[in-house]
């Protein structure tokens, strides 16, 4: 009989994560279709695109023990990559195969700069999607890692990455839209964006993409590398020790996390309509955290269930009191870190253990 | 000769602010290892209770002489206020600080749009220091000379405070080895409550001088809070020389880069210059050296 628990208790830990998982896809992909209005459903997809960027923050930060407070930058590189196809697309559907973009004409000469021409293409797009913040994070992090940079000075340098790079967009306008960003999409790899179907379609892929991080992130956590990474958070010099350069690991985690960012910030785009400096610099990158804090940081779906509650929560208050949305997430980072460090999904667990009576050592 | 004096006078202003601001996080970050991110808000505070004392006392030649001593204690108030009701509970966990203060500095921001207005306000400078110097062919204005003599006046302060006082001893030995300093009966924690006393009186004293330069304006601390960081970072923790060098060659340095290229450019390229500065001093400028592995 106690045979037959054990070997329960040890399915449920190994496939249990996976349940939940299948519940999330569940209720992302079949029962939000169905119960919310259009409308309701692409704020949802805006909140998901957030979400997936909470997963990759999860395992770098919560697993890794790296506070990314930049991940806005990756956000960003997905969301102006796959906005720069579709504003080219929305050019050349009514300005033929050479048309630029409309603010190029607007505050420029009606040029378009060089590293413009390649996201003509949509397998480019895609490609770049995924490749260019590997490249930037893979270079970043080596330079940061290797020279064993970590704790607050890793998430001060992240930040002040985030805020480079937002100011560095506002100044580009005739590059990249300055602060406006990039608007006004008609259409997305050939589907017209005003197209309900369309929309539910791009809010489909978007939820996919979510539950295939998760399945990655679940694996990812199953795997050696996953205990190698708690590991190298816990006790970053008793890995070095044991032969393993805590460098690398940190940096897989760290690229995984840029690049899962980057798929969010790519989805972004076509379903909120707009990509701005407002949605990448360090303000955006601390919303991010926000809700990978109150999820449960180091948990599987703690990150992305709170990416959403969050999203959810600003929607709802901005429209109910426009003006108090910010004392509410200052609130929340002040009361979430203060007495549940390790989020809302693991209060149950952290209550209950209070509770118990202590164990002696004996 | 004026395209060299400009930007290495007005960097050196630069510099000075920016040397006040990260006293304060150095101070704080070095011996309790907390990361302030609302230090800026008491940046901001400082510059908006230079505001207020300008209403005040009208007389905008005093209102300065005035605002000194209030910013440094409004913001010091705001300071320990801080400490007491929040860090002091998480003094074993440095870098969710750094979380919770953001949370800090997002209310304190927002509170001032809405007690202020989200515009900012103008604030006078005094007759005495409305006016320049001809330096080389550089109108230097007497605002940053003031700056920078108010900076060197803070760290002079500052170090007589931690090699003259008995307090100062007490934060020196808190900082070398905490365990060690209670050990021998130094309390610790009025020692974290003086620090963080002072540390955030300094922003408010930097304040002043920011509304001086640019008027009061909600989101001030949030654009001298990074590079005051970077200025911690790149000098290196537990060591006040370190933040004094790279203060002003961040300041110095970023308006060269301005001066060349453009604000923007030079904010990316100082932060490339500082990740490329850690490659080769990963610790800063200079560091404590501790057997510990950490």
């Amino acid at each position: 009989m106690k045979n037959l628990l054990q070997t329960g208790q040890r399915w449920g830990r190994t496939w249990g994560p996976l349940l939940g998982i299948v519940v999330v896809a569940i209720a992302l992909l079949v029962v939000a279709p169905a119960v919310l209005s259009p409308f309701r459903l692409n704020n949802l997809g805006k909140y998901v695109c957030w979400a997936i960027a909470g997963v990759g923050i999860g395992l770098a930060w919560g697993r890794g023990g790296m506070l990314v407070m930049g991940q806005g930058v990756f956000f960003g590189l997905g969301g102006y990559a796959m906005a720069m196809h579709l504003k080219l697309e929305a050019a050349m559907a009514t300005g033929g195969p050479d048309a630029v973009p409309d603010f190029m004409v607007l505050y420029g000469d009606g040029t378009m700069p060089g590293w413009w021409e390649p996201f003509r293409s949509g397998t480019f797009t895609l490609f770049a999607v995924l490749v260019l913040p590997a490249i930037a994070a893979t270079i970043l992090g080596f330079a940061i890692f290797k020279r064993r940079v970590k704790g607050a000075y890793f998430a001060i340098l992240t930040q002040a990455l985030a805020v480079a790079f937002a100011t560095l967009l506002v100044a580009t306008i005739k590059q990249t839209g300055g602060f406006n960003g990039l608007n006004q999409f008609t259409q997305f790899f050939g589907y017209n964006l005003y197209d309900p179907v369309n929309k539910k379609m791009i809010y489909s892929i978007a939820a996919v993409l979510l539950v295939v991080c998760l399945v990655v992130v679940w694996q990812l956590y199953r795997s050696r590398f996953g205990e190698l990474l708690v590991a190298t958070r816990d006790a970053e010099e008793r890995v070095r020790f044991l032969g393993h350069d805590p460098a690398n690991i940190k940096l897989v985690a760290f690229v995984v996390a840029a690049v899962m960012a980057s798929i969010g910030g790519a989805m972004f785009a076509p379903i909120t309509g707009i990509v701005s400096p407002s949605d990448v610099d360090a303000t955006a990158s601390i919303f991010l955290i926000a809700g990978v804090a109150l999820g449960g940081r180091s948990l599987l779906l703690g990150p992305a269930l709170g990416a959403l509650a969050v999203g959810f929560g600003r929607t709802f208050l901005s429209e109910s009191f426009p003006d108090q949305w910010t004392y509410f997430l200052g609130l929340l980072f002040i009361v979430v870190i203060l007495f549940f460090p390790s989020g809302l999904g693991s209060a149950w667990s952290q209550l209950s253990a209070r509770l118990r009576p202590k164990e002696t050592v004996r | 000769m004026d395209a060299f004096t400009t930007p290495l006078l007005a960097g050196t202003a630069t510099g000075a602010l920016l040397l006040i601001a990260a006293l304060g996080l150095a101070l704080t970050f070095g011996q309790m290892g907390v990361i302030n991110m609302a230090h800026g808000e008491f940046l901001m505070a400082g510059a908006y209770t230079t505001y207020l004392t300008q209403q005040v006392v009208t007389n905008t030649d005093l209102s300065i002489i005035v605002a000194l001593p209030a910013a440094f204690l409004v913001a010091g108030a705001l300071g320990l206020l801080l400490e007491v009701a929040i860090i002091q509970w998480m003094y074993r966990r440095p870098l969710d600080t750094l979380l919770v203060t953001v949370g800090v500095s997002l209310l304190l921001q927002q509170l001032a749009k809405d007690v202020f207005g989200a515009q900012g306000d103008p604030v006078h400078t005094p007759g005495w220091l409305d006016g320049n110097i001809d330096v080389f062919g550089y109108h230097w204005p007497y605002r940053q000379m003031f700056t920078i003599l108010l900076a060197v006046g803070a760290l002079a302060a500052l170090g007589a405070l931690l090699k003259q006082t008995s307090y100062g001893r007490r934060i020196r030995a808190t900082v070398q080895n905490r365990d060690l300093a209670e050990t021998v009966g130094v309390s610790t924690r009025v020692v974290d409550r003086v620090t963080f006393f002072v540390g955030s009186g300094l922003a408010g004293v930097g304040g002043v001088a920011v509304s001086l330069i640019s008027g009061t304006n909600p989101n001030l601390g949030t654009t001298y809070i990074i590079s005051a960081f970077l200025v911690v970072v790149a000098g290196g923790l537990g060591q006040l020389q370190g933040t004094v060098i790279a203060a002003f060659a961040v300041g110095i340095v970023t308006a060269f880069l301005t001066d060349w290229f453009n604000s923007s450019m030079a904010q990316v390229l100082t932060f490339a210059l500082v990740v490329i500065f850690l490659q080769i001093r990963p610790q800063g400028l200079f560091t404590v050296r501790t057997r510990g592995l950490a």
